[in-house]
Protein backbone atom coordinates (compact mmCIF):
# COMPACT_ATOMS: atom_id res chain seq x y z
CA UNK A 1 0.00 0.00 0.00
CA UNK A 2 1.29 3.65 -1.11
CA UNK A 3 1.14 6.51 1.31
CA UNK A 4 -0.89 9.41 -0.52
CA UNK A 5 0.79 12.96 -0.82
CA UNK A 6 0.52 15.25 2.46
CA UNK A 7 -2.40 17.26 2.37
CA UNK A 8 -0.80 20.06 2.56
CA UNK A 9 0.15 19.52 -1.39
CA UNK A 10 -2.91 20.49 -2.62
CA UNK A 11 -3.54 23.66 0.01
CA UNK A 12 0.07 24.75 -1.40
CA UNK A 13 -1.03 24.28 -5.69
CA UNK A 14 -3.77 25.95 -4.42
CA UNK A 15 -2.58 28.68 -3.18
CA UNK A 16 1.12 28.67 -5.42
CA UNK A 17 0.00 27.42 -8.59
CA UNK A 18 3.22 27.20 -10.40
CA UNK A 19 5.36 27.98 -7.96
CA UNK A 20 4.99 24.21 -6.19
CA UNK A 21 6.66 22.50 -9.02
CA UNK A 22 6.07 18.38 -8.37
CA UNK A 23 5.71 16.64 -5.51
CA UNK A 24 6.22 13.13 -4.82
CA UNK A 25 6.15 10.22 -2.13
CA UNK A 26 9.25 8.70 -0.52
CA UNK A 27 9.60 5.62 1.61
CA UNK A 28 6.54 7.69 3.35
CA UNK A 29 7.57 11.33 3.19
CA UNK A 30 5.71 13.72 0.81
CA UNK A 31 8.75 15.97 -1.16
CA UNK A 32 7.72 19.00 -2.45
CA UNK A 33 9.70 20.81 -5.32
CA UNK A 34 9.21 24.64 -4.96
CA UNK A 35 10.75 27.07 -7.04
CA UNK A 36 13.84 28.74 -5.48
CA UNK A 37 12.35 32.34 -6.08
CA UNK A 38 9.22 31.37 -3.76
CA UNK A 39 11.02 29.66 -1.20
CA UNK A 40 10.39 32.06 1.35
CA UNK A 41 6.74 32.79 1.27
CA UNK A 42 6.16 29.23 0.89
CA UNK A 43 7.64 28.20 3.88
CA UNK A 44 6.20 31.52 5.57
CA UNK A 45 2.65 30.18 4.52
CA UNK A 46 3.65 26.99 5.84
CA UNK A 47 5.14 27.80 9.12
CA UNK A 48 1.86 30.59 9.96
CA UNK A 49 -1.60 29.29 7.31
CA UNK A 50 -3.79 27.65 10.66
CA UNK A 51 -4.54 24.78 9.01
CA UNK A 52 -0.44 23.85 7.96
CA UNK A 53 1.19 25.22 10.98
CA UNK A 54 4.81 23.85 10.40
CA UNK A 55 6.46 25.50 13.30
CA UNK A 56 9.44 23.48 13.57
CA UNK A 57 12.05 23.84 11.28
CA UNK A 58 14.00 20.20 11.53
CA UNK A 59 16.90 20.60 9.17
CA UNK A 60 18.22 22.57 6.68
CA UNK A 61 20.64 21.14 4.39
CA UNK A 62 21.87 21.05 0.53
CA UNK A 63 22.51 17.96 -1.34
CA UNK A 64 24.76 17.50 -4.80
CA UNK A 65 24.27 14.45 -6.33
CA UNK A 66 27.19 12.74 -8.99
CA UNK A 67 25.09 12.47 -11.94
CA UNK A 68 26.18 15.76 -12.74
CA UNK A 69 23.66 17.18 -14.96
CA UNK A 70 21.09 17.07 -11.77
CA UNK A 71 20.90 20.59 -10.23
CA UNK A 72 22.01 21.06 -6.44
CA UNK A 73 18.88 20.52 -4.06
CA UNK A 74 18.28 22.49 -0.58
CA UNK A 75 15.72 20.64 1.58
CA UNK A 76 13.97 22.15 4.26
CA UNK A 77 12.83 19.24 6.75
CA UNK A 78 9.40 20.82 8.36
CA UNK A 79 7.59 19.17 11.10
CA UNK A 80 4.23 20.79 12.99
CA UNK A 81 4.76 20.03 16.62
CA UNK A 82 1.24 20.51 17.32
CA UNK A 83 -0.30 18.33 14.32
CA UNK A 84 2.56 15.53 14.51
CA UNK A 85 3.13 15.83 10.93
CA UNK A 86 6.17 15.83 8.91
CA UNK A 87 6.86 17.59 5.28
CA UNK A 88 10.25 17.79 2.99
CA UNK A 89 10.63 20.55 0.91
CA UNK A 90 12.94 21.43 -1.12
CA UNK A 91 14.59 23.14 -3.74
CA UNK A 92 16.43 22.75 -7.29
CA UNK A 93 19.15 25.30 -8.28
CA UNK A 94 20.85 24.68 -11.74
CA UNK A 95 24.52 24.10 -11.35
CA UNK A 96 24.96 27.16 -13.87
CA UNK A 97 22.36 29.62 -12.28
CA UNK A 98 23.39 31.68 -9.17
CA UNK A 99 23.26 29.56 -6.24
CA UNK A 100 21.29 32.02 -4.42
CA UNK A 101 18.05 32.16 -2.14
CA UNK A 102 16.16 33.74 0.32
CA UNK A 103 17.07 33.40 3.77
CA UNK A 104 14.61 31.60 6.36
CA UNK A 105 16.39 33.35 9.54
CA UNK A 106 13.53 35.63 9.68
CA UNK A 107 11.24 32.87 10.39
CA UNK A 108 13.50 30.40 12.21
CA UNK A 109 16.41 32.06 14.25
CA UNK A 110 17.68 28.66 14.16
CA UNK A 111 18.17 28.52 10.03
CA UNK A 112 21.27 31.00 11.16
CA UNK A 113 24.00 28.38 11.32
CA UNK A 114 22.04 25.70 9.45
CA UNK A 115 22.70 28.13 6.30
CA UNK A 116 26.16 28.78 7.50
CA UNK A 117 27.17 25.48 7.05
CA UNK A 118 25.29 24.97 3.62
CA UNK A 119 27.20 28.27 2.41
CA UNK A 120 30.09 26.58 3.65
CA UNK A 121 29.90 23.24 2.16
CA UNK A 122 27.90 23.77 -0.93
CA UNK A 123 28.36 27.65 -1.71
CA UNK A 124 24.63 28.35 -1.84
CA UNK A 125 24.24 31.87 -0.96
CA UNK A 126 21.54 32.91 1.70
CA UNK A 127 20.36 36.55 0.65
CA UNK A 128 19.49 38.34 3.63
CA UNK A 129 21.28 36.04 6.04
CA UNK A 130 22.49 38.42 8.91
CA UNK A 131 25.40 36.57 9.57
CA UNK A 132 26.51 34.36 6.32
CA UNK A 133 30.31 33.60 7.55
CA UNK A 134 32.01 30.18 7.25
CA UNK A 135 31.36 28.03 10.06
CA UNK A 136 33.12 24.83 9.68
CA UNK A 137 36.23 25.46 8.27
CA UNK A 138 38.15 28.43 9.00
CA UNK A 139 37.79 32.19 8.49
CA UNK A 140 40.21 32.43 5.39
CA UNK A 141 39.97 29.01 4.52
CA UNK A 142 40.47 29.88 0.40
CA UNK A 143 40.23 26.10 -1.12
CA UNK A 144 36.60 26.43 -2.41
CA UNK A 145 33.21 24.42 -0.69
CA UNK A 146 34.45 20.80 0.13
CA UNK A 147 31.14 18.81 -0.48
CA UNK A 148 31.07 20.16 -3.94
CA UNK A 149 31.40 16.87 -6.20
CA UNK A 150 33.98 18.91 -8.47
CA UNK A 151 35.96 19.22 -5.06
CA UNK A 152 39.49 16.98 -4.57
CA UNK A 153 38.34 15.01 -1.84
CA UNK A 154 42.37 16.12 -0.50
CA UNK A 155 41.58 19.81 -1.19
CA UNK A 156 43.08 22.06 -4.33
CA UNK A 157 46.07 22.86 -2.23
CA UNK A 158 49.52 20.35 -1.78
CA UNK A 159 49.68 19.18 1.97
CA UNK A 160 52.60 21.70 2.36
CA UNK A 161 51.20 24.74 0.97
CA UNK A 162 47.46 23.75 3.40
CA UNK A 163 50.02 22.99 6.19
CA UNK A 164 51.46 26.29 5.45
CA UNK A 165 48.31 28.75 5.05
CA UNK A 166 47.13 26.84 9.09
CA UNK A 167 50.31 28.00 10.43
CA UNK A 168 51.48 31.40 8.75
CA UNK A 169 48.19 33.35 9.66
CA UNK A 170 47.69 35.73 12.69
CA UNK A 171 45.25 33.33 14.93
CA UNK A 172 42.18 36.49 14.95
CA UNK A 173 42.49 36.01 10.78
CA UNK A 174 41.89 32.42 11.43
CA UNK A 175 39.02 32.66 13.97
CA UNK A 176 36.92 35.52 13.41
CA UNK A 177 36.61 37.85 17.19
CA UNK A 178 32.69 36.76 16.67
CA UNK A 179 33.53 33.06 16.83
CA UNK A 180 35.02 33.76 20.21
CA UNK A 181 33.02 36.20 21.30
CA UNK A 182 29.62 35.55 23.76
CA UNK A 183 28.28 39.17 24.60
CA UNK A 184 26.12 38.84 21.78
CA UNK A 185 24.13 36.01 23.43
CA UNK A 186 23.51 37.66 26.59
CA UNK A 187 20.21 39.51 24.99
CA UNK A 188 18.79 36.06 24.56
CA UNK A 189 19.55 34.02 28.03
CA UNK A 190 16.09 33.82 30.15
CA UNK A 191 16.10 37.06 32.92
CA UNK A 192 16.88 35.22 36.14
CA UNK A 193 20.19 33.76 34.41
CA UNK A 194 20.76 37.17 32.78
CA UNK A 195 20.53 38.80 36.18
CA UNK A 196 22.54 36.39 37.72
CA UNK A 197 25.64 35.98 35.24
CA UNK A 198 25.41 39.82 36.12
CA UNK A 199 26.23 39.96 39.58
CA UNK A 200 29.16 38.20 38.88
CA UNK A 201 30.57 35.38 41.16
CA UNK A 202 28.87 34.45 44.19
CA UNK A 203 25.57 36.46 43.19
CA UNK B 1 85.71 19.14 33.74
CA UNK B 2 86.12 21.51 30.84
CA UNK B 3 82.76 24.38 31.37
CA UNK B 4 82.43 26.46 27.93
CA UNK B 5 82.80 30.26 29.40
CA UNK B 6 79.81 31.20 27.44
CA UNK B 7 77.27 28.51 27.63
CA UNK B 8 78.00 26.52 30.52
CA UNK B 9 77.85 23.11 28.76
CA UNK B 10 80.29 20.54 29.68
CA UNK B 11 82.48 19.96 26.32
CA UNK B 12 84.21 17.04 27.45
CA UNK B 13 83.69 13.42 27.23
CA UNK B 14 81.61 11.82 30.11
CA UNK B 15 82.88 10.97 33.30
CA UNK B 16 81.83 9.93 36.36
CA UNK B 17 80.41 13.43 37.62
CA UNK B 18 78.37 14.27 34.72
CA UNK B 19 76.86 10.40 33.88
CA UNK B 20 75.49 10.45 38.02
CA UNK B 21 73.99 14.09 37.55
CA UNK B 22 72.68 12.34 34.15
CA UNK B 23 71.57 9.16 36.35
CA UNK B 24 69.77 11.61 39.00
CA UNK B 25 67.79 13.93 36.87
CA UNK B 26 66.88 11.67 34.29
CA UNK B 27 65.41 9.42 36.81
CA UNK B 28 63.23 12.13 38.43
CA UNK B 29 62.19 13.55 35.11
CA UNK B 30 61.28 9.67 33.66
CA UNK B 31 59.28 9.07 36.53
CA UNK B 32 57.13 12.52 37.27
CA UNK B 33 55.90 13.06 33.54
CA UNK B 34 53.00 15.32 33.83
CA UNK B 35 50.69 15.28 30.72
CA UNK B 36 49.65 18.01 28.86
CA UNK B 37 46.33 15.79 27.36
CA UNK B 38 45.22 17.01 23.79
CA UNK B 39 42.17 14.82 23.10
CA UNK B 40 40.01 15.07 19.91
CA UNK B 41 38.56 12.08 19.51
CA UNK B 42 38.04 8.60 20.50
CA UNK B 43 42.02 8.18 21.52
CA UNK B 44 41.19 10.46 24.08
CA UNK B 45 38.64 7.90 25.98
CA UNK B 46 41.15 5.12 25.83
CA UNK B 47 43.41 7.75 27.47
CA UNK B 48 40.87 8.53 30.06
CA UNK B 49 40.79 4.88 30.45
CA UNK B 50 44.29 4.75 31.15
CA UNK B 51 44.35 7.37 33.72
CA UNK B 52 41.16 5.73 35.47
CA UNK B 53 41.79 3.07 38.24
CA UNK B 54 42.13 -0.16 36.30
CA UNK B 55 45.07 1.07 34.34
CA UNK B 56 46.18 3.69 37.01
CA UNK B 57 48.61 6.23 34.82
CA UNK B 58 49.79 7.06 38.56
CA UNK B 59 52.17 4.07 38.79
CA UNK B 60 54.18 5.42 36.37
CA UNK B 61 54.06 9.42 37.97
CA UNK B 62 51.47 10.82 35.60
CA UNK B 63 48.79 11.50 38.00
CA UNK B 64 49.23 14.79 37.58
CA UNK B 65 47.11 16.01 34.75
CA UNK B 66 48.16 19.18 33.77
CA UNK B 67 45.37 21.04 31.87
CA UNK B 68 48.21 24.36 31.61
CA UNK B 69 50.43 23.40 28.76
CA UNK B 70 53.08 26.12 30.97
CA UNK B 71 53.26 23.29 33.74
CA UNK B 72 53.49 19.85 31.71
CA UNK B 73 56.29 17.71 30.69
CA UNK B 74 54.28 15.70 28.14
CA UNK B 75 52.18 16.42 25.43
CA UNK B 76 49.63 13.74 24.61
CA UNK B 77 47.58 14.49 20.79
CA UNK B 78 45.11 11.59 20.96
CA UNK B 79 43.38 12.07 17.92
CA UNK B 80 43.30 13.22 14.37
CA UNK B 81 44.21 16.99 14.00
CA UNK B 82 42.10 19.12 11.36
CA UNK B 83 44.03 22.25 9.74
CA UNK B 84 41.56 24.15 12.31
CA UNK B 85 43.08 23.06 14.99
CA UNK B 86 46.92 22.77 13.79
CA UNK B 87 47.67 26.69 15.04
CA UNK B 88 46.57 25.59 18.83
CA UNK B 89 48.55 22.67 18.88
CA UNK B 90 51.16 24.65 17.58
CA UNK B 91 50.61 27.04 20.18
CA UNK B 92 50.18 24.94 23.02
CA UNK B 93 53.75 22.95 22.07
CA UNK B 94 55.65 26.67 22.10
CA UNK B 95 53.57 27.14 25.35
CA UNK B 96 55.34 24.44 27.19
CA UNK B 97 58.87 24.80 29.13
CA UNK B 98 61.61 22.71 28.44
CA UNK B 99 62.02 19.58 28.51
CA UNK B 100 59.36 18.51 27.29
CA UNK B 101 58.04 15.63 24.96
CA UNK B 102 55.45 14.44 22.94
CA UNK B 103 53.37 11.57 21.98
CA UNK B 104 51.71 10.95 19.27
CA UNK B 105 48.92 8.79 20.27
CA UNK B 106 46.90 6.82 17.55
CA UNK B 107 47.09 6.03 13.77
CA UNK B 108 45.39 9.49 13.44
CA UNK B 109 47.57 12.11 15.15
CA UNK B 110 50.33 10.08 13.86
CA UNK B 111 49.28 9.94 9.98
CA UNK B 112 46.30 10.94 9.62
CA UNK B 113 44.90 7.23 9.63
CA UNK B 114 41.54 6.80 7.55
CA UNK B 115 40.78 10.74 7.55
CA UNK B 116 42.74 11.14 4.18
CA UNK B 117 40.56 14.60 3.16
CA UNK B 118 41.20 18.31 2.68
CA UNK B 119 40.16 18.40 6.49
CA UNK B 120 43.22 16.32 8.38
CA UNK B 121 46.60 17.50 9.36
CA UNK B 122 48.05 13.94 8.30
CA UNK B 123 50.10 13.27 11.02
CA UNK B 124 51.13 15.75 13.45
CA UNK B 125 54.66 15.43 13.24
CA UNK B 126 54.30 17.65 10.51
CA UNK B 127 53.43 20.24 13.26
CA UNK B 128 55.50 19.57 16.36
CA UNK B 129 57.97 16.87 16.79
CA UNK B 130 57.20 13.65 18.06
CA UNK B 131 58.96 11.07 20.10
CA UNK B 132 56.82 7.94 20.56
CA UNK B 133 54.33 7.10 17.98
CA UNK B 134 51.23 4.86 19.42
CA UNK B 135 49.70 2.83 17.11
CA UNK B 136 46.15 1.71 17.14
CA UNK B 137 42.78 2.90 15.93
CA UNK B 138 42.48 4.01 18.92
CA UNK B 139 45.31 2.23 20.70
CA UNK B 140 44.09 -0.24 24.19
CA UNK B 141 44.96 1.25 27.18
CA UNK B 142 47.99 -1.09 27.24
CA UNK B 143 49.31 0.69 24.11
CA UNK B 144 49.53 3.79 25.75
CA UNK B 145 51.02 2.34 28.77
CA UNK B 146 53.72 0.65 26.22
CA UNK B 147 54.68 4.30 24.89
CA UNK B 148 54.68 6.10 28.11
CA UNK B 149 57.13 3.42 29.05
CA UNK B 150 59.35 3.49 25.83
CA UNK B 151 59.40 7.35 26.65
CA UNK B 152 60.56 7.09 29.60
CA UNK B 153 63.46 4.58 28.29
CA UNK B 154 64.40 7.63 25.88
CA UNK B 155 64.46 10.12 28.71
CA UNK B 156 66.69 7.74 30.64
CA UNK B 157 69.02 7.72 27.29
CA UNK B 158 69.46 11.11 27.57
CA UNK B 159 72.22 13.65 28.81
CA UNK B 160 71.64 17.23 30.86
CA UNK B 161 74.98 18.19 29.48
CA UNK B 162 74.16 17.21 25.44
CA UNK B 163 73.85 21.58 24.07
CA UNK B 164 71.74 20.48 21.50
CA UNK B 165 68.90 18.06 22.84
CA UNK B 166 66.93 21.16 24.42
CA UNK B 167 67.15 23.19 21.58
CA UNK B 168 63.82 24.56 20.48
CA UNK B 169 63.07 24.20 17.35
CA UNK B 170 60.69 26.73 16.30
CA UNK B 171 58.56 27.65 13.14
CA UNK B 172 60.10 29.48 10.70
CA UNK B 173 58.65 33.07 9.57
CA UNK B 174 55.68 30.95 7.18
CA UNK B 175 55.10 28.71 9.81
CA UNK B 176 56.38 25.65 8.88
CA UNK B 177 58.77 23.35 11.31
CA UNK B 178 59.83 20.99 8.39
CA UNK B 179 60.91 21.80 4.92
CA UNK B 180 57.54 21.80 2.63
CA UNK B 181 58.78 18.77 0.73
CA UNK B 182 59.07 17.06 3.96
CA UNK B 183 55.68 17.60 4.45
CA UNK B 184 54.63 16.85 1.30
CA UNK B 185 56.21 13.17 1.55
CA UNK B 186 55.22 12.55 4.55
CA UNK B 187 51.34 13.46 3.92
CA UNK B 188 51.83 11.01 0.81
CA UNK B 189 49.19 8.75 0.72
CA UNK B 190 49.90 4.83 1.55
CA UNK B 191 47.77 2.01 1.91
CA UNK B 192 44.26 1.51 1.07
CA UNK B 193 44.34 5.37 0.00
CA UNK B 194 46.76 5.18 -2.84
CA UNK B 195 43.67 3.91 -4.82
CA UNK B 196 42.15 6.82 -4.34
CA UNK B 197 43.21 9.82 -6.94
CA UNK B 198 43.25 13.58 -5.62
CA UNK B 199 40.88 14.70 -8.10
CA UNK B 200 38.29 12.00 -6.92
Amino acid sequence: MSTPLSPSVAALRARFGAAVVRAEVSCGDTIVYVAPGSIHEVLAWLKDEPAERYDYLTDLTAVEYRDRERPLELVYQLWSIGRKVALRVKAELPKDGALEVGTVTDLWRGADWMEREVWDMFGIRFAGHPDLRRILMWENYSEGHPLRKDFPLRGRFSRSEQTHRALSDALEKHYSLDELSTDEAARYLPEGMRERLAGGPGA
Amino acid sequence: MDVSPQTGVITNSPNWVTTRIDALVNWSRANSLWPMPFGTACCAIEFMATAASRYDLARFGMERMAYSPRQSDVLICAGRLPFKLAPVIRKIWDQMLQPKWCISMGACASTGGIFDNYAMVQGIDTIIPVDVYVPGCPPRPEGLLHGILMLQQKIKGESVFDPMLRVEKLATQNGMFLEPASVDELSEPFGNSVAQTRSA
